[in-house]
């Protein structure tokens, strides 16, 4: 049944006008939005891991500045994007909560394993790179704090892309050792990538709703689509190849034709069974549990200094 | 590195790069140090704040990597027998542990966030000082990277001392963990005001730094309620190469690419 509150929420979306946190939205909007946020935020977050990972190894001084800039960025995205979700009247904490318990969702790329420095380049150039495919089109999302965060996570998304193809183009015009080490990543990173736009339209149930509520612009499988076509041509530049051996250009379709994903594997990631989900969970479990007496002693020192 | 000596002016221009190499490895060091809390904070915002220093520390190392490097690539070549050219790369990454010349407070483990933050607060307070008096070095290019670095370090040093007041005059159990930090660092603290045949400017210098900072550490302690330690032993042989066994164990990770692949761009 459809209210009159309803009717007029749909018609401010459906002439781009932004929804902020005081406007009256549907509690089903309201849910999605913050699901959809936090999910984000715990993306953020907790993809600090695999590249922090290597921060202390990084080959160059430069490369470590630039890495440990990135993963920085990283934080700063989690933290535009808690904010944001808190506008729509969750905490920081409780969000926390959802993520330390599993309840919580996060990007099941980040539950793959970094195993060299080539990995690093990947994750710039595949994982940052679809990220911003995803992320674009959320610059316009309606609801208005939302749209403003995004806005900034991209620009510096794009920085995070140029460095990871900067790190491959090295390794490509490097030694045989080098070359080898960027390939093995690419193969080991492309499958995960292309999943990150999640599963195929006709399973991707809560699209349409999302889309009608333009919290979402494009299908899964456009963005799939696209980012494909971008990294098809872009590997070339590399001087490495695709794992895909049916990765072919349609003249009809105009696009790549690409292989069948294997969905089992990632629902089974989703599902907490990839190589990493535990020693992820457990990281960040770890941290907000050791920080806990320092956060407690913060919230003592401030109350004592209010009083006095 | 040895450097063989061979006049009077290299003689100078040596105990200068091994000056400049002091002050970058320090900076490097507990750069590295502060860089693995990145994904490990006691709180997203503390996360990033130790991150951004980190990151000035990486970026002190780098200038004074580098100009070490521009002054040893003038030198004839017969009087280094390190590789040449020389780049900070070749200076952070190829460079074995008892090249080092870091002070030991810098290479040891992070610890818990009171003895993180307390040894940045033992750290910049030294480099506060000692910065400021390398603004009017005769070396402008030295003058120059410690007017820019003392910036940071003023940054630094005002986080640190917040940190150290905000456990101090936290709850019991901060104040506690505050005190074991204080008793771990302080054996290596006077080490810094060692004196050794490389330091420039003047060595009576390092007297007056080590009197401000001790007026600066009694008072971020009177404000924190924390108690000043006895005296203690210290332990001191940082800056001659003799580390801690914290240190090779850093290298070893920081150095494995570099080491594992020669001579490769990345
Ligand atoms: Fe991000
Ligand atoms: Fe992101
Ligand atoms: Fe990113």
């Amino acid at each position: 049944m459809q209210n009159q509150q309803d009717v007029l929420f749909q018609n401010k979306v459906d002439k781009e006008i932004r929804i902020e946190p005081k406007d009256w939205m549907p509690e089903k909007y309201r849910q999605t939005l913050i699901r959809q946020i936090s999910q984000h935020a715990h993306s953020e977050i907790i993809g600090m891991l695999p590249e922090g990972n290597w921060i202390t190894r990084a080959p160059s001084l430069r490369r470590k500045a630039i890495l440990l800039a990135k993963v920085q960025d990283e934080a700063g995205h989690g933290l535009y994007l808690y904010s944001a979700a808190e506008t729509l009247g969750i905490s920081r904490d409780e969000m926390y909560h959802q993520l330390h318990t599993g309840k919580a969702k996060y990007s099941s790329i980040f539950n793959y394993p970094t195993l060299s420095w080539a990995d690093m380049g990947v994750i710039g150039w595949l994982v940052d790179g679809a990220a911003i495919m995803n992320q674009v089109p959320l610059c316009r999302s309606s609801y208005g704090p939302y749209a403003r965060a995004m806005v900034r996570v991209c620009k510096e998304e794009s920085f995070h892309q140029r460095q990871g193809f900067d790190i491959l183009y090295t390794l490509g015009k490097g030694s045989e050792a080098q070359r080898k080490m960027a390939q093995d990543a690419i193969n080991r990173w492309w499958w995960p990538s292309i999943m990150m736009f999640g599963p195929k339209d006709d399973e991707s149930p809560n699209s349409i709703q999302s889309m009608k509520w333009k919290i979402k612009r494009f299908s899964n499988d456009e963005l799939r689509q696209k980012f494909i076509d971008v990294c098809a041509e872009q590997v070339k530049v590399l001087g490495f190849t695709l794992p895909d051996k049916d990765l072919k250009w349609n003249e009809t379709r105009k696009h790549y034709d690409f292989g069948e994903i294997n969905w089992d594997e990632f629902w089974q990631v989703i599902q907490g069974n990839g190589p990493c989900n535990k020693e992820r969970l457990e990281a960040r479990k770890k941290a907000w549990t050791d920080g806990e007496w320092v956060r407690d002693a913060a919230t003592a020192y401030a109350a004592k200094n209010k009083a006095a | 590195m040895r450097l063989n000596i061979c006049n009077g002016t290299q003689k100078f221009m040596l105990n200068k790069i091994e000056f400049l190499l002091h002050l970058a490895d320090n900076a490097l060091i507990i750069g590295h140090r502060s860089s693995e809390w990145c994904a490990h904070g006691p709180v997203l915002e503390q996360d990033i704040a130790i991150s951004n220093i980190a990151l000035d520390y990486i970026g002190q190392a780098r200038n004074f990597y580098q100009y070490a490097a521009l002054r040893l690539n003038e030198l004839p070549p017969e009087s280094s027998v390190f590789n040449l050219p020389a780049t900070e790369d070749t200076l952070a990454y190829l460079r074995d542990a008892n090249d080092f010349k870091n002070h030991l407070i810098t290479e040891l483990p992070n610890g818990d966030w009171a003895f993180t933050t307390l040894r940045i607060f033992f750290f910049s307070s030294y480099q506060y000082f000692l910065y400021q008096q390398l603004i009017q070095h005769e070396d402008a290019q030295i003058a120059a990277i410690a007017e820019k670095s003392l910036k940071e370090v003023t940054y630094h040093l005002r986080w640190s001392s917040d940190w150290v007041i905000r456990l101090g005059d936290g709850t019991t159990e901060s104040y506690q963990r505050m005190n074991t930090a204080i008793n771990a660092l302080w054996p290596y603290t006077q080490e810094l005001f060692q004196e050794n045949n490389f330091l420039q400017p003047a060595k009576n210098i390092l007297a007056q730094i080590q009197i401000d900072w001790n007026e600066k550490i009694k008072n971020v302690f009177e404000e924190a309620g924390l108690p000043l330690p006895e005296k203690s032993i210290q332990h001191k042989g940082g800056t001659q190469g003799f580390h801690t066994e914290h240190l090779p164990i850093i290298l070893t990770e920081m150095q494995l690419l570099q080491r594992a692949y020669p001579n490769c761009e990345w």
